[in-house]
């Protein structure tokens, strides 16, 4: 064996940046891959620069830049250096030049088996009747590594699935400690409401005391769901409930699509990532028995009247800056929890889809001449958070609520296939009107950075009078974790910011505690905004795995390419809009406005409850949660 | 309350927190055990890595680390409350559950293990009608196993509180049970 | 008492010039000093065989008779000598007393220190040649060690500096920082071939080299005293008896390395040697030997304390570093190295305690004099705790290369009651066992590999044919699974199902398979472990497998277990003979399987019994064994009546 020096590369440690900086300078090396010469980076790990070279190693922890830690052991490789004796995990170890590795030999063959086999040992092997069936990392590695009999059966875990919230499911028995959830909310998102929990075979990654996720500070972004490789974090479904609604004749069951979807759902029927699939999203829905088929990005343009109308407001009287952007229920949720002096800087605003909720149950209903207490509304979204702002009951009147169900894109494709449309042989179709007609500033709010551009496109015209010349913000676009810049109003320049990943908006905000001034802030939880959410399509099937959070790219570019294309680039000018002021709401911050179209909103403190509630913790190893108070002192005010 | 529209808003908005330093609870004995917690995270507050410390004064002082205790801590120290229940579930110093009176901490390593401490082990648990880890009903007796104590040469070990019992017998466990049942307190002879 | 800082070689000089003439006196010179010294052993084990209060005892008899001025009575480190403790030394004439109980004091003081006699009863009897020697050096115990790291154990005062400066303590740091510089400390240490003890042999030189050359800053310099192996108490014992060693050789290490903060990880269950060592670092801080401007250089070392919390995963480097920083001692991928990227991302030397045991006697007596003793690859000299089924067990240090059969044999006395040796346990959990075959083997780290087991800290402890391999390698599974951190799938399930299938191998459902299976299993855990502690978990059931496969065997096709140790293969017999029908037997049993027919004596049902073994101890007559089932029915059994074997004397039997 030969004798190689290698010189370890730098550990990736990025905070605020989750995606690659383009200019970062590279240098380029050489290694000797299955007997292949091949070319790679300085810093990489042995699986990137696999990757980079039309190599899969398959893997199940690694996920780049957010979980580097070789745990899984799956993706082990040969490597010959001195001194080297066992097998390396090729997620973190480095790529050197001259390194000579070995992916596929027997010996590797053999080892990565077992550990899938030991994998499965202790899975809850239910497939045919799992969410993740056909979709699972774990289920296609098997598959691809051919494993017909387990040779290791032994114990399993039971524990009982916690699924009493609204937004998220946890299955204890199908995890495979690959830590994915706990590193994307600790490192990301920076919410850190998971951790490993106990120790060896019964370590778990659980909140604290393995309470529900209700109970403890998640702000329910479900990028923890969009990690899982196995179906042991998945979102709460209510397909049935929908279903049940459609089939009631006596329900006007009206549906509205958030502005990612329309890029999103084709992934689900085999589109590349970023296909528009607009039309065949509206003849699905109407195939499946909506009676009105509505798009979000209406009610987006009104978030923006609203909205701008406000940020003018508040520079007006220069309080309450900056103003913070509300449409995202993980960031409300977030800042109620960790960040409760900001409350006051929100924005009044409902998200887009309860604005729309509300005015479909009064406005819709009465030009329609429909009872509001049989109208069901459904909102299609990219988000778990939006399933727990659904159930919040300051979104919704004594009567009804706004709006009554939320289905993830996932949801939605699954209700698809069970009712046997066959997607690629849609026809494409438009909207229903009123509520269907939307600008290209509604349509990029589902990407980071695209509700402040809708934003400024209408406050430049309400604060002036006149149109913006530019109107496209580059500054704006793109995935740098943080964005700032100057922009220019009639007569007076705005500070704007941009955070996605509420581990950016942490940055930000302690900037803003220390004293710096902006007027007018965009915060999404997701990463990549939208686009990123955590009821967008998973990627786990065998042709298609991501191994990062790239993708998103696509996916955003695709809704910028709906704006370009749209005649109607100004939510102000959507006819739509005008004639819902005019008939009904007058102007924006009117009395109904408020009424219908803000909210309000509760500081709920970091800590997690104890011992209260229905939702206990399961019994686990040496955590018991159902311990007996040791005197009265739980107060909860 | 005013009115938003037709919804009740609550007038003022209070930040919500469990355990707010000034409001603790009317018992004299929880108010100085959180004051000396207080003081230890005072005093290690400003080294970094103490959490396992911290515990462990936390677990001196409570006698166990209940939740309310972790969560306490995790607020102090400004960690996030599962990093603390995921450290205190790994290492097994920590308990999480009261403790007996008495703790009987039988050495399980190699060198008493091969010269019967399974065996003693099992008279424990036959005669307290109690698993290992386990408190007995009257709150008396708590077993435990520990890892090697390193008194090899007087293997097999058996712990009862702080004293070594070496070269321990099935019969000194039965006259060490009487002895702390008919007292019903800590036993302060030490000699084997 | 002012105690002025020590800033230069000639201030180490006048302190040891005025203790020298003591601790001569315990080298066995007798100087006329008209002083007499005891040193009692205040070691754990000792301590808990209340040589505490057998110190308090001499303090009260030695005060009664108005001698405190004649004599001094001294806490010493270990011996060594564990199995015949407390310890009881006495200057002049290096009179080794054992055994000694707090009443013997007065008859100590009374006899020995009042009227000059040697006290015959606590003299130690040589089993081999069956006479009485006052002399520690002729014990056989002693005989056949090199104490190089221990040479100061059971000599000073741990917790007085100024007997450890009296024995030419800290010079090697004074030497190093006034004339020495980063380069000349790696080479000599480099050149003296040292190894980390801690388990996995680095060259320590190298490890040095490395954390030198990185250009980061701070460094520090961690000293693991985690000892987790169960039977090892090597590290203890250093700390208990000599801390300062450890002390100044981390000051070495920093000097070397350019750290100015140490930290020692010290486990929880020593409470003992974290005394020793805060009141160590105490005193080297009040004499300016820790602290700021060492010696009037520039140099600044300080060490901390961190004590562990109960995992035995926090052995390994990278769980240590984790767990210092306060997280979940869980280990991490290498590269990189904590040399590159340790302690909060930053160059960290870490070193197990012996190894920096061994530092400050490399530069006081040279690398040529280092490099002398031991093999080829191995260098030195290594510390071993012997447990088990020998007669003395305890703590020894020879150099490396002494055969298995010098260490338990001559040293240790041999296996007790005239049974045979059958396998020695090397290197902890980590280890193999190693048979009769090898006892010729000299040991080294590359001979121990060999066998299939490994150095490891040095616990060794010692197996007779009363033992069951499988029964022990299911043992150190459990441990293993318990302390698996959970990180990495083969630690994490791998172990766990290794120890399913030896449990039902020694509960009599194994079939032949699971040999194949528990093989297979093992090497792909062993090749596929994230750190040490999975790669080496398998260790005890690939040797075993490898040299008592008729064990197994026995245990899976014939349903007993040879060594008369796994509970589900045995079968409780009453001696008809020997029964007088008492039916104390059958009161005590808690299954109701003890039953008489009228007139006859009592049998124990099979079925019902569920081997607690009650009955024995509470039958009167011992007219109750246990033996293994063959498979034609027949039972076997050993005739030994009493449940703990493994002793002869009639003190350390089980009293039932």
């Amino acid at each position: 064996m030969e004798r190689q020096e290698f010189s370890p590369g730098p550990i990736v440690k990025k905070k605020g940046q989750l995606y690659d900086n383009p200019e970062k300078k590279v240098e380029k090396i050489n290694l000797i891959i299955d007997g292949k010469k091949v070319a790679a980076e300085k810093g990489m790990c042995i699986l990137e620069a696999a990757h980079m070279n039309g190599i899969e190693i398959p893997s199940l922890c690694y996920l780049r830049h957010i979980n580097e830690i070789g745990s899984c052991r799956v993706c082990l490789v040969e490597v010959e250096i001195k001194g080297v004796k066992t097998l390396q995990a090729s997620c973190v170890y480095p790529a050197t030049e001259g390194l000579v590795v070995y992916t596929s030999s027997p010996r590797v063959r053999r080892v990565r088996k077992t550990m899938v086999e030991l994998l499965l040992s202790d899975h809850h092997r239910e497939c045919t009747t799992c969410v993740r069936n056909l979709n699972c990392e774990l289920q296609n590695i098997a598959d691809n590594l051919g494993i017909r009999n387990i040779k290791y059966t032994g114990e399993m875990k039971t524990i009982p699935i916690q699924n009493q919230n609204s937004f998220i499911i946890r299955d204890y028995n199908k995890c495979i400690k690959c830590r994915r959830c706990e590193a994307i909310c600790s490192k990301v998102q920076e919410v850190n409401v998971y951790s490993g929990i106990n120790r060896g075979y019964d370590t778990v990654i659980a909140p604290a005391f393995m309470q529900d996720l209700s109970q403890v500070a998640c702000i329910t972004c479900g990028q923890c769901v969009i990690a899982c490789p196995t179906a042991s974090l998945t979102e709460k479904e209510c397909l049935e409930s929908v279903w049940e609604a459609l089939e009631d004749q006596d329900k006007y069951v009206v549906v509205q699509t958030a502005p990612s979807i329309q890029v999103t759902i084709g992934e689900m029927f085999g589109y590349p990532v970023g296909t528009v699939v607009t039309g065949k999203l509206v003849a699905a829905l109407r195939q499946l028995g909506f009676k009105k088929v509505f798009a979000t990005d209406f009610s987006a343009d009104l978030t923006i009247m609203e909205e701008a109308s406000e940020l003018l407001e508040r520079l007006k009287n220069r309080n309450k800056l900056p103003l913070l952007s509300s449409c995202c229920p993980a960031w409300v949720k977030f800042a109620e929890h960790f960040y409760p002096e900001f409350l006051e800087n929100l924005s009044t605003c409902k998200s887009p889809h309860e604005m729309f909720g509300a005015l479909t149950k009064t406005y819709f209903a009465e030009k329609e001449g429909l009872d509001p207490g049989k109208i069901i509304v459904v909102a299609i979204m990219p988000c778990t958070a939006k399933k727990f702002e659904a159930s919040r009951p300051e979104m919704g009147t004594a009567n009804f609520k706004d709006v009554d169900w939320v289905l993830t894109t996932r949801e939605l494709a699954r209700m698809i296939r069970q009712a046997g449309i066959n997607f690629h042989d849609l026809p494409d179709e438009d909207y229903d009107t009123p509520m269907g007609i939307a600008s290209g500033a509604g349509s990029i709010f589902g990407s980071t950075g695209g509700v402040i551009e809708a934003a400024v496109r209408t406050a430049y015209y309400f604060s002036s009078g006149q149109e913006m010349d530019l109107l496209d913000y580059e500054e704006l676009r793109g995935f740098s974790g943080l964005k700032e810049a100057w922009v220019k109003l009639k007569d007076q320049t705005i500070k704007i910011a941009i955070a996605h990943g509420t581990g950016n908006a942490r940055v930000f905000l302690d900037r803003l505690k220390a004293g710096e001034q902006f007027d007018y802030v965009e915060i999404m939880a997701c990463p990549g905004g939208c686009v990123g959410g955590g009821g967008q399509p998973i990627f786990g099937t065998r042709e298609h795995k991501e191994i990062s959070l790239d993708y998103r790219h696509n996916r955003a570019d695709a809704l910028n390419r709906i704006d370009y294309s749209k005649e109607l680039r100004r939510a102000h000018e959507n006819p739509a809009i005008k004639k819902i002021y005019s008939e009904f709401l007058k102007h924006p911050l009117s009395d109904k406005s408020k009424n219908l179209l803000h909210t309000y909103y509760t500081p709920r403190g970091k800590l997690p409850e104890l011992n209260q509630g229905d939702i206990k913790g399961h019994v686990a190893g040496q955590v018991k949660v159902n311990m007996p108070p040791q005197d009265d002192r739980l107060i909860y005010q | 309350m005013t009115f938003h529209g037709n919804k009740a808003v609550p007038e003022k908005q209070e930040i919500t927190f469990l355990y707010k330093s000034h409001e603790l609870p009317k018992s004299t004995q929880k108010e100085q055990q959180y004051e000396q917690l207080n003081r230890v995270i005072r005093q290690y507050s400003n080294e970094p890595g103490q959490l396992i410390r911290i515990l462990v004064k936390a677990q001196e002082i409570f006698g166990y680390l209940p939740e309310e205790v972790q969560a306490y801590i995790a607020e102090k120290t400004e960690t996030p409350v599962a990093e603390v229940n995921g450290v205190v579930t790994f290492y097994s110093l920590f308990a999480t559950e009261p403790k007996g009176k008495n703790t009987l901490n039988l050495c399980l390593g190699t060198a008493c293990y091969v010269k019967g401490a399974q065996e003693l082990m099992n008279a424990l648990k036959d005669r307290l009608g109690i698993d290992e880890g386990e408190t007995t009903p009257d709150q008396l007796f708590t077993i435990r196993s520990t890892r090697c104590i390193g008194a090899c040469g007087l293997a097999p070990v058996l712990m009862v509180n702080e004293e070594v019992h070496g070269k321990a017998s099935i019969n000194d466990i039965d006259k060490i049970i009487e002895k702390y049942r008919g007292k019903g307190e800590h036993f302060e002879n030490s000699q084997h | 008492m002012n105690i002025l800082k020590i800033r230069s070689i000639e201030d180490l000089k006048a302190i040891k010039t005025k203790y020298h003439p003591l601790i001569k006196q315990r080298l066995g010179h007798s100087n006329g000093l008209g002083l007499t010294q005891i040193l009692v052993c205040s070691g754990t084990a000792c301590s808990s065989s209340a040589s505490q209060a057998l110190l308090l005892e001499l303090e009260k008899e030695i005060k009664l008779r108005g001698l405190e001025n004649n004599v001094r009575l001294i806490k010493t480190g270990c011996f060594g000598f564990c199995q015949h403790g407390p310890i009881v030394v006495v200057h002049p004439g290096e009179i080794f007393y054992c055994r000694v109980k707090p009443e013997d004091a007065k008859l100590l003081v009374e006899a020995h220190l009042v009227n000059g006699k040697i006290i015959e009863k606590l003299l130690y009897r040589e089993e081999r040649t069956g006479a009485k020697t006052s002399q520690i050096a002729e014990l056989d115990f002693f005989k056949f060690q090199k104490r190089i790291v221990l040479s100061n154990c059971g000599v000073i005062n741990p917790e007085d500096i100024r007997e450890y400066i009296a024995r030419d303590g800290y010079f090697a740091l004074a030497e190093v920082i006034l004339n020495q510089n980063q380069e000349q400390i790696i080479d000599i240490i480099k050149k003296s071939g040292l190894r980390g003890r801690g388990g996995a042999g680095f060259p320590v030189g190298k490890k040095w080299e490395l954390t030198a050359m990185q250009d980061v800053t701070p460094k520090y310099v961690v000293c693991n005293a985690d000892e987790g192996d169960p039977g090892a108490f090597m590290d203890r014992s250093i700390l208990e008896g000599d801390p300062h060693s450890v002390l100044e050789a981390m000051a070495i290490a920093g000097y070397c390395i350019g750290a100015n903060k140490g930290y020692i990880y010290i486990r929880a269950e020593y409470p003992i040697a974290v005394n020793r060592l805060e009141t160590a670092i105490k005193q080297a801080q009040k004499y300016g030997l820790l602290g700021e401007n060492l010696f009037n250089s520039i140099f600044n070392f300080d060490i901390k304390l961190r004590l562990g919390a109960g995992a035995f995963v926090c052995g390994e480097e990278t769980a240590l570093l984790h767990s210092i920083m306060g997280q979940r001692g869980e280990p991490r991928p290498r590269p990189p190295y904590p040399a590159q990227e340790g302690l909060w991302g930053k160059p960290t030397l870490i070193n197990n305690v012996e190894t920096y045991a061994n530092i400050p006697v490399i530069f006081r007596k040279g690398w040529e004099w280092y490099y002398g003793h031991g093999t080829a690859t191995s260098k030195g000299s290594k510390v071993f705790s012997l447990a088990g089924k020998i007669k003395n067990t305890g703590l020894i240090e020879v150099p490396m290369g002494t055969t298995l059969r010098t260490i338990i044999f001559d040293i240790g006395g041999g296996i007790p009651g005239n049974k045979k040796f059958k396998a020695v346990q090397t290197g902890g959990p980590s280890g193999g066992c190693i048979p009769e075959k090898y006892l010729d083997l000299p040991i080294d780290y590359e001979s121990l590999k060999e066998t299939g087991s490994m150095m490891g800290s040095g616990g060794m402890i010692v197996m007779n044919d009363d033992d069951c391999m499988v029964d022990i390698a299911r043992f150190y599974l459990e441990f293993t699974q318990d302390e698996s951190c959970g990180r990495c799938t083969p630690c994490r399930v791998g172990t766990k199902r290794l120890l399913e299938i030896l449990k039902r191998i020694t509960a009599g459902n194994g079939e032949m398979e699971d040999l194949e299976i528990l093989e297979e299993l093992s090497y792909d855990i062993r090749d596929a472990s994230l750190c040490g502690l999975g790669q080496t978990a398998p260790n005890p059931i690939i040797s075993t497998l490898r040299y008592f496969k008729d064990e197994y065997i026995a245990h899976i096709r014939d349903k007993t277990c040879p060594a008369g140790v796994c509970k589900n293969l045995l079968e409780f017999v009453i001696n008809e003979e020997q029964c007088i029908a008492c039916g104390l037997c059958a009161k005590v049993c808690p299954a109701g399987a003890i039953t008489r027919d009228p007139k006859q004596t009592y049998r124990i049902n099979p079925e019902k019994c569920v081997k607690c073994a009650a009955c024995m101890a509470k039958c009167p007559k011992q007219a109750i064994s246990k033996g293994t089932v063959r498979p034609n029915k027949e039972v076997i059994t050993d005739g030994a009546t009493g449940i703990f074997t493994g002793s002869d004397s009639q003190e350390e039997r089980a009293t039932l």
